[in-house]
């Protein structure tokens, strides 16, 4: 069944008329994904992409009983956005949005806190290219064509590396249960654990792989995680080698300020874990393609 | 963003955060009349750089006379000033702050910070103050308090307190710090702050609180609705081909190497590196062109990398979702023509419309290096690289 999404899960466009929705919004529905209508504050009423659109979430969701919803609101708006959504009872929300604040990120975390952890909305982003399950439903601005479908999972934090990702994989034959972004601000929905828990309770995912970049905690966390508490496996790959200490390298997040940030250090904490490593990023394919292989012997 | 330390002193200020009398100078002649201003008989003279460290490398002088004040003025300004903190090339020194010396009992460490795995504001201060934080963890680690604030209310009075006593602070001077704090906490708040950093905060010998050096870094993304932290940017301090790159909506990060790289994604761009030094080769620069590459975004992209004269070799690498191949090949194909680029450029496309990127750079007529691959691209344009530096030399 994948994670979050699939073929049937209904899903709200959030910042459904402007231009930049209304473009991801026809190309989530060309892909099969089944998007039941979108949030436009002040046009209510109207139909936009022969879905109905709605002045707020909550009206949207009592109206078509979505479940998921995708945020294309600018910046200044997009923690409201997200929060309208937690409140309305969506159950999985991406934003994608670029440039909020993180002291808006830190509010909405706190606002998430509200509701109990069973009934909590899972947010993931912002900052991110979104989520997809090949051939079900896709939740985001990649290409779809790149994801063959299948029982890996892919945990990203960047868009275009995560696309890298899954077509080296597809060049062999390697198919994807879901993939899903984390994004790259330093304040995220969800962590590399949250999702990492997740895969391991689906039946249709068989392994993991982990795309981390330099700086924050979160990769260190999951490697803490896999060791405790996993039993598929798990590998990695970890951008920004060659970043130097101090310095932003273009994500809000990616940026070197303590102990154990840089990738060299991360890399060593994964192994230590039982992590395996992808020793470059023109091998993700491969190193996926390895474990896969000695998971079908011990089976 | 980073400003300068009196641009941050201030801002907390305004917050009630007591600081030495000061004043900016621009000349030696500015320097010894601003003294005179603030009054009496020991000065420090401050070089404005964005770094901390500047005492250890000479940017901060202590002077008694006129003499010394414009000696010391003389020898600061315009000087490139190297700490541990700016890499070999330092940054320049354009103002200086003046002010008055201030005699010292203790010194304490104080700063505000966004802790990533808190997901909260946390207050970080010891009692062993006068090193930079590093040093503190590693010299005494017990000496470290830290308290989270919980966004919904803000920082509590006694979380304050908690932290004055704990810093062993008479109690005579306990309200006045705990002021301090929430002051310091209500400008990281307000002004969207990543970081406010006071160290050392000093008790001085006549019995008072007050904050002798400051670091403010802000949000780059909450500078939309801080328009008076914006206005604070000084492009002096910055690699200029950082400047240049950002002017233009680029997010560039200047590197060491030869080979000039243009690639869309962040993660994808330091991907590009990693290969690049994995094959052999030094990369000379971070850039990200973001999502929507159009043609004359990618020939903004060619002209700042090649703003760097080590550049050898170009690699362009896009995976396109939003954007598409063609329009990145076109760009690339415009660029070559447009700039005059004599200069080897490898291009590798993949994702949206990757055919009709590829026929355009092969009807283009342009001795193009293309690639299939993340890792074929890398070694091209390693070995194009160091071919262009055997034909210089």
């Amino acid at each position: 069944m994948a994670i979050y999404i699939n073929e049937n899960t209904p899903i709200l466009i959030q910042g459904f008329t402007g231009r930049i929705g209304t473009f991801h919004a026809q190309e989530m529905i060309d892909y099969g994904t089944n998007v039941v209508g979108g949030i436009t504050p002040g046009k209510g009423g109207t139909t936009h992409l022969g879905r109905p659109v709605f002045n707020t979430v909550k009206g949207a969701v009592d109206e078509t009983g979505a479940e998921a919803s995708i945020v294309f609101v600018p910046p200044p708006f997009a923690a409201d956005a997200i929060m309208e959504a937690a409140d309305a009872g969506i159950k999985y929300c991406v934003c994608i949005t670029d440039g909020i604040p993180a002291q808006d990120m830190i509010r909405v975390k706190r606002y998430m806190r509200r509701y109990k952890k069973a009934t909590r909305m899972r947010l993931t982003g912002p900052n991110c290219a979104g989520t997809i399950s090949p051939g079900k439903a896709m939740l985001g601005i990649m290409p779809g064509h790149i994801y063959k479908p299948g029982r890996i999972g892919i945990i990203g934090r960047s868009g275009t590396l995560g696309y890298e990702a899954a077509s080296q994989m597809k060049a062999l034959d390697i198919g994807i249960s879901t993939s899903v972004g984390i994004g790259g601000d330093p304040i995220n929905g969800s962590s590399f654990r949250d999702i990492l828990e997740d895969f391991e309770n689906d039946p249709e995912t068989d392994a993991v792989l982990m795309i981390g970049e330099i700086g924050g905690p979160q990769e260190a966390e999951a490697a803490q995680y896999a060791r405790e508490h996993m039993k598929k496996p798990v590998m990695a790959y970890i951008a920004g080698l060659s970043a130097p200490k101090g310095r932003r390298m273009g994500h809000a997040g990616a940026i070197v300020s303590a102990f154990g940030e840089s990738a060299a250090e991360k890399v060593e904490i994964l192994t230590a874990a039982g992590v395996t490593i992808c020793p470059s990023p023109a091998e993700m394919g491969a190193t996926v393609a390895k474990v896969v292989a000695t998971m079908k012997k011990v089976a | 963003m980073d400003i300068h330390e009196y641009q941050a002193k201030e801002l907390l200020s305004k917050f009630g955060v007591p600081i030495p009398r000061g004043g900016l100078a621009y000349s030696p002649e500015q320097a010894t009349y601003r003294a005179n201003e603030i009054g009496g008989g020991k000065w420090a003279v401050k070089a404005q750089i964005h770094s901390g460290a500047r005492g250890k490398a000479g940017g901060i002088k202590l002077c008694r006379t006129d003499h010394e004040l414009w000696e010391a003025a003389d020898t600061l300004l315009g000087k490139r000033l190297v700490t541990v903190q700016t890499g070999a090339q330092g940054k320049i020194v354009s103002r200086l702050y003046i002010e008055e010396a201030t005699d010292i009992d203790r010194e304490f460490y104080l700063s505000f910070v966004m802790d990533r795995a808190a997901e909260r504001i946390v207050v970080v201060a010891s009692a062993a103050g006068g090193m930079d934080i590093e040093e503190i963890s590693h010299n005494e680690p017990d000496s470290i308090l830290r308290v989270a604030v919980d966004p919904a209310v803000g920082m509590q009075a006694f979380q304050a307190r908690e932290i004055a006593f704990g810093l062993g602070m008479e109690p005579d001077l306990v309200q006045r710090l705990e002021r301090i704090i929430l002051g310091a906490y209500r400008a990281f708040r307000d002004l969207d702050a990543t970081l406010v950093e006071i160290n050392p905060l000093v008790i001085t010998k006549d019995r008072n609180i007050i904050a002798l050096d400051a670091k403010m870094s802000f949000d780059e993304n909450a500078l939309f609705r801080r328009p008076q932290i914006s206005e604070l940017r000084d492009k002096s301090q910055e690699d200029p081909r950082e400047t240049y790159a950002s002017d233009r909506g680029l997010s560039y990060v200047g590197l060491e190497g030869d080979i000039g790289c243009v690639v869309n994604g962040a993660g994808l761009a330091m991907a590009t590196l990693d290969m690049i030094k994995i094959s052999g080769g030094e990369p000379a620069n971070f850039l990200d062109i973001g999502g929507g590459a159009s043609p004359e975004r990618v020939q903004k992209a060619f002209r700042a990398v090649l703003k760097d004269k080590n550049v050898k070799a170009l690699l362009v690498n896009v995976f396109a979702g939003i954007n598409r191949c063609d329009w990145v090949a076109k760009g690339v194909v415009e660029a070559i023509k447009d700039l005059d680029i004599k200069l080897p450029v490898v291009v590798r496309l993949a994702g949206t419309n990757v055919e009709e990127g590829r026929k355009i750079l092969e009807q283009s007529n342009l001795p193009i290096i293309t690639a299939e691959t993340l890792g074929d691209a890398a070694i091209k344009a390693v070995n194009a690289a160091k071919d262009g530096s055997k034909a210089a030399a």
